[in-house]
């Protein structure tokens, strides 16, 4: 078997092997929301409420309001 | 929550990127037209000497309207969601304001003399890597600072997630900066040819079919990552923000990119189908992207699906026309260009008008009416007037679709006829055209090709008198407007 074939071949697997894995993706996305463990569809506010004083859909414990009147 | 009612998004470096969208779009569209003229009217080509040939025009026209429009636009509207959609603004860091001011006045530079070498010829030859490599290590620069930029932004976020736009511009920044080090690199011919070569030019690192593939796999992806990631960024934020509808459904959104990431970075090599690269690769170049119509698909119909019961808004307000027509174009040119690399398709697709055909719809449907649909919905924002004249929005949208439809049904028509006619031989097999006898046939369809240029500039220019016009003349805002974008009658 030459480095071509090789290569063809190798490129087949981990095709096979990617695909496992989005469907896998797909089945841990609806599974999680189906067992209340995540809301993935809550995510899709942040584009409509996105003024600077509004509450985010999740704070980021990192940058908590306080943290900024500093800088004003 | 209150305390900090004095802080507004800064949108400074938005603007400036705002304003290099309608400059490069102008001149990117204009050669355009004028190069369309050319292959109609080829008298055309003697105009300004050696600076306005076809050869020498065509390289700006692409390299303009991607790395000056496209880009452009990406950089205004990255400006203007990235800061919103993290909920925090620009002026909280003087490093990021300071960054993001520096990768504008970088990149206008690096424009500049990217303009002015093409235009003397200075090319290394590879399509839209025609930039020798002192403009490309500008480029690279450049590229950092964005960088800088968006993972600046990220870090001193109030939003923990990223909202899905910020994904795609994400992939867009890293997709862009592998292919383009990759394909780029060259080394100096001075070097290579024991001094005698200029400094200034280079040859590729690859040689041959090898050449060929990285170009094409950079090729492709440029279109992945410049004319499809970044757009997919825009539409998913200002669609759902334009009509008040959140995304219809964010897990298909998170599919959608999982799966474009992981297929269209496979399917380049349907540039080179019937060429000498191994068969198994061209293979999978049509599979992979037979295989792209489901993630572009799940996309555009998420965004279609996004205005379910809410299409009044289509007839009432002009920019979801825009956005919607847009994401049907997507929708097309993402059918078109699967069906053009079935490997039989392709070997009458391949080196004709087609591919432009393809080209364009896929540009000037998706690329620039989102592009355009986004600045209109950033400026009253931005500069807190209202749009200055929603009469001339829809007199340019209806211009511009009647341009985009002539545009490409007559590179259709001009494609396949050429496609046919060079293949056609008599009952002994001997070819049955010249290829002088297919330019006669094809001079109607190019001189409806520049009848649409000429419409499409005219739309484009009807764009940036309004953008211009709601800058400064327009009537003022007292306060922000949450979703509609106002604009006067
Ligand atoms: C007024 C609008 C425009 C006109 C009249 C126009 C015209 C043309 C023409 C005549 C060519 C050369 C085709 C050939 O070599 O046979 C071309 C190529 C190209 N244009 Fe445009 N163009 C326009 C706008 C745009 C825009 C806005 C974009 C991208 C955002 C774009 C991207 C390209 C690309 C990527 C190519 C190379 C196609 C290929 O190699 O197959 N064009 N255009």
């Amino acid at each position: 078997m030459d480095i071509r074939e090789l290569q063809g071949y190798a490129s087949f697997f981990m095709t096979i092997f990617l695909v496992v894995i989005l469907y896998g993706y797909i089945i841990h996305l609806y599974r999680s929301e189906k067992k209340g463990e995540r809301d993935y569809e809550k995510y899709g506010n942040m584009a409509l409420d996105d003024e600077i004083d509004s509450a985010p859909i999740e704070q980021n414990p990192k940058t908590q309001r306080e943290k900024t009147e500093g800088n004003k | 929550m209150q305390s900090n009612a004095a802080l507004e998004y800064d949108y400074s470096v938005a603007k400036l990127f705002t304003y290099t969208t309608i400059l490069f779009g102008f001149l990117g569209m204009l050669i355009g037209t004028l190069i369309a003229s050319q292959l109609a009217f080829p008298e055309l080509n003697y105009l300004l000497g050696e600076y306005g040939t076809f050869s020498r025009l065509r390289p700006m026209h692409t390299n303009i309207v991607i790395f000056g429009f496209t880009l452009s636009g990406i950089w205004a509207t990255f400006y203007y969601v990235g800061q919103r959609t993290l909920k925090v603004s620009m002026a909280e860091s003087k490093f990021l304001m300071f960054i993001g001011k520096l990768h504008f006045w970088l990149y206008f530079f690096g424009a500049l003399v990217a303009v002015v070498t093409l235009l003397m010829g200075i090319s290394a030859s590879k399509e839209y890597a025609e930039f020798e490599w002192p403009v490309d290590v500008v480029i690279v620069l450049v590229w950092v600072l964005w960088g800088i930029s968006i993972f600046g932004l990220i870090g001193i976020r109030r939003e923990k997630s990223l909202y899905i736009s910020l994904w795609y511009y994400i992939a867009c920044f890293l997709g862009i900066a592998m292919l383009y080090l990759f394909n780029n690199m060259e080394v100096p011919t001075y070097f290579v040819s024991g001094g005698i070569g200029s400094i200034f030019h280079s040859v590729s690192m690859y040689s041959g079919t090898n050449d060929a593939l990285v170009q094409w796999w950079y090729g492709h992806n440029a279109v992945a990552f410049g004319f499809t990631v970044p757009i997919v960024a825009m539409i998913y934020y200002y669609l759902p923000k334009e009509s008040g509808q959140a995304v219809y459904s964010y897990k298909l959104s998170l599919l959608s990119f999982w799966g474009l990431m992981f297929v269209y970075l496979w399917a380049g090599s349907h540039h080179v189908l019937w060429s000498t690269v191994p068969d198994w690769m061209q293979t999978m170049g049509s599979i992979f992207s037979v295989v792209l119509i489901l993630p572009s698909w799940g996309s555009a119909i998420n965004m279609l699906l996004t205005m379910k019961g809410e299409w009044n808004q289509l007839t009432e307000n002009p920019l979801i026309k825009f956005m919607v027509l847009a994401s049907t174009f997507y929708m097309l040119s993402t059918l078109e260009g699967p069906i053009q690399a079935v490997k039989s398709v392709n070997a009458i697709a391949h080196f004709t008008d087609w591919i432009p055909g393809h080209v364009h719809d896929g540009v000037l449907g998706w690329v620039v009416f989102m592009i355009m649909a986004a600045l209109f919905h950033m400026a009253p924002r931005m500069f807190k007037r209202e749009i200055y004249s929603k009469k001339l929005m829809e007199a340019q949208f209806w211009l511009q679709t009647t341009a985009v439809v002539l545009y490409f049904t007559s590179m259709w028509i001009a494609g396949i006829t050429q496609g046919m006619m060079w293949r056609a031989v008599d009952e002994y097999g001997n070819l049955m055209y010249s290829f002088i006898d297919t330019v006669a046939v094809l001079h109607p369809y190019y001189t409806i090709r520049t009848l649409a240029g000429v419409l499409y500039l005219v739309g484009f220019l009807m764009f940036a008198f309004n953008m211009v016009k709601t800058m400064t003349a327009s009537r003022k805002l007292e306060e922000e407007p949450q979703f509609r974008s106002p604009m006067a009658a």
